[in-house]
């Protein structure tokens, strides 16, 4: 069996976010790239059926040269080889386009359910349009018998047991697998794996970044006393007009 | 112009964010015809006109009484086709945002997710989409002719432009490559309060203490008509179930009003909350981080507060 986990690499979740260049670039200043949080929820799974189903996992990334620590990261978490797709991951249907090219003739496809950029929560689906398979997403659970594959799937006040058969792609979140740390082997043997580069299959992106904008800056919080909170219920009714 | 809205909805009744998709796209100028799949009260059907639509098409086969994506996305193609539509509007949720993925693939289009206002067509058609979880927006070109627009919650405001619509029974042919995931079970929480749809939402962490506690978060989130939600350990510890937890690893709730009652405000916490109208932080801590993002604050015990303040909610009504 194969699998191939598709990881971005997204500016780690404490991150402060601002723009440069008249707002028309993300400010990479003092930005710690990461794993995807929830790529990092579909690597983890994907590690724990390679050893239950002796199945290899391939990393698979589009992304420019500063990626590749993040790769090798995957790489010493336990993936076995990396394929880097050269291009800067403009938009979802380019980077879908770029994953389905090397997708063909993986069992099983793990994803994120988005990414913690821009969010877009697709590049899965597309890819499973693009190659004719099922998608599932966001996938909180994950179990391979043969050739089906028995999910359960969050939705909003619940969630959801879907079931399908192989190959298929899934978005992955928690707590389908707990994320694995690096160890010292797993470093040093990532220095030495698999990692080939390849150039992306031309194609035309969809949508086009314009500019970014900050939320407005929150005013001062206004502090009500512990003893008088019938106050507060007036704020909220009479000044902010929420209730 | 058409544009197509897909319109979703739960034991019967559409979702409020599905009638402000329709809204959205009646604001956005074109004749509107709106989609809904399964079966739906006839009621609820009609009131889809109320905001805009001037069609509404039903497709009433019962294997689309459960969201199989793949064949949701095949109908609406489908319809798209028969309405000469080349724009379709939907809201973003765990069925909406798959079945614009798969139309967007199948018919070609621009796809735009978790956009919060109405497009700018001065030059070309820009949407603004939320991304960093909420920490910023993009303004996003889309080039193709064919678009694919998710909403967010609150994009446009919801208003009642018209009367009822006519109804039109819609058959699409579905193949059974369109079936090839099957929904075995469904749990969930009936007659509750969603929690994405939620215009107010009470909120509890770690500083509860315990899930023997919530009983009053609880109460206070009835006496304000809430949905009750939770920080992540609270979820981890299972304390609550894990489709209450929000943040950047969670549920993304845009409330008029989030109230947070022992949540220490961490960045991955704010990133699920950050576009809620007003936020009140109820924090033991003065020191608490989530004072510097919170509207109103009280700075006390929890257990001694929450009463109270229930209390005062009755009381105001
Ligand atoms: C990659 C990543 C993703 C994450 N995603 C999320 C996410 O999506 N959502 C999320 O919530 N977290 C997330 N976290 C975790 C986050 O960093 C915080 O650890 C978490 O939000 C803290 O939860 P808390 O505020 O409930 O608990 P604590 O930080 O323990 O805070 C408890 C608070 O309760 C107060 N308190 C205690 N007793 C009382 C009392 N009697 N009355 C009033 N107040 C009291 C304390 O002063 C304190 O401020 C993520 C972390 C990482 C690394
Ligand atoms: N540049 C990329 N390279 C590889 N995989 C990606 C990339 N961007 C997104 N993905 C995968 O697609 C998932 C959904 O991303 P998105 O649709 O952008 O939210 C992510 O969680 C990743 O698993």
């Amino acid at each position: 069996m194969k699998i191939l986990v598709c990881i971005s690499h997204v500016p780690d979740t404490t991150s402060k976010i601002n723009f440069v260049d008249n707002n028309t670039k993300f400010d990479t200043t003092g930005v710690q790239y990461i794993i995807g949080p929830y790529d990092d929820y579909a690597l983890a799974r994907a590690i724990e059926l390679k050893e239950s189903l002796s199945s290899t996992v391939t990393v698979l990334n589009v992304g420019l040269a500063e990626t590749e620590p993040t790769i090798r990261k995957a790489l010493a978490i336990g993936a076995d080889d990396a394929i880097r797709v050269n291009a800067s991951p403009t938009d979802s249907y380019f980077v879908a386009t770029q994953i389905a090219e090397h997708a063909k003739g993986y069992d099983l496809i793990l994803m994120g359910r988005e990414s913690i950029d821009y969010n877009g929560g697709v590049v899965h689906s597309m890819v499973g349009e693009l190659l004719g398979l099922p998608s599932v997403s966001p996938v909180m659970k994950l179990d391979i018998d043969g050739t089906t594959v028995k999910m359960q799937r969050e939705i909003e006040g619940g969630k959801e047991s879907v079931e399908t058969s192989l190959p298929m792609v899934a978005g992955c979140q928690e707590p389908i697998a707990e994320w694995k740390i690096p160890n010292m082997r797993g470093i040093m043997s990532a220095r030495t794996k698999p990692l080939s580069v390849v150039e992306p299959k031309a194609v035309e992106t969809a949508v086009n970044f314009k500019k970014y904008q900050l939320p407005p800056p929150k005013g001062a919080v206004k502090m009500v006393s512990e003893d008088n909170v019938a106050k507060l219920v007036s704020l909220l009714k009479n000044e902010a007009k929420v209730l | 112009m058409a544009t197509l809205v897909f319109v979703e909805s739960a034991e019967g009744k559409i979702k409020k964010t599905s009638l402000e998709a329709v809204a959205y796209a009646y604001a956005m100028g074109d004749s509107v015809t709106a989609i809904a799949l399964g079966a739906v009260d006839k009621a609820e059907l009609e009131a889809i006109g109320k905001f805009g639509a001037t069609k509404i098409l039903s497709v009433t086969d019962e294997r689309l009484n459960q969201g199989v994506i793949r064949a949701y996305a095949s109908v609406i193609v489908q319809a798209l086709e028969s309405e000469g539509a080349d724009t379709l509007v939907l809201a973003n949720s765990s069925l909406g945002t798959p079945v614009a993925a798969n139309v967007a693939v199948k018919i070609g289009a621009s796809l735009a997710s978790n956009v919060v206002d109405l497009p700018d067509t001065s030059s070309g058609f820009v949407v603004k989409q939320s991304i960093y979880t909420g920490k910023a927006f993009a303004f996003v070109e889309m080039k193709n002719k064919k678009k694919v627009i998710g909403i967010r919650k609150n994009a446009v405001e919801l208003k009642e432009v018209g009367a009822n619509g006519e109804i039109i029974n819609f058959t699409a042919n579905l193949t059974d490559a369109d079936f090839g995931t099957k929904i075995t079970a469904t749990e969930k929480a009936t007659g509750d309060i969603l929690l994405p749809e939620a215009e107010i939402v009470v909120s509890g962490g770690r500083g509860m203490k315990g899930p023997e506690h919530w009983n009053i978060l609880e109460d206070l989130a009835k006496a304000l008509g809430a949905a009750t939600a939770c920080s992540k350990p609270v979820s981890d510890m299972g304390w609550r179930p894990h489709h209450e937890h929000v943040g950047q690893t969670g549920v993304k709730v845009a409330p008029q009003l989030y109230v947070a009652v022992g949540i220490s405000g961490a960045i991955q916490h704010l990133a699920g909350v950050n576009s809620s109208k007003c936020i009140v932080v109820i924090n033991k801590d003065p020191e608490a981080p989530f004072f510097k993002a919170a509207d109103y604050g009280i700075v006390g015990d929890a257990f001694t507060i929450i009463p109270k303040l229930t209390e005062a909610i009755k009381a105001a009504k």
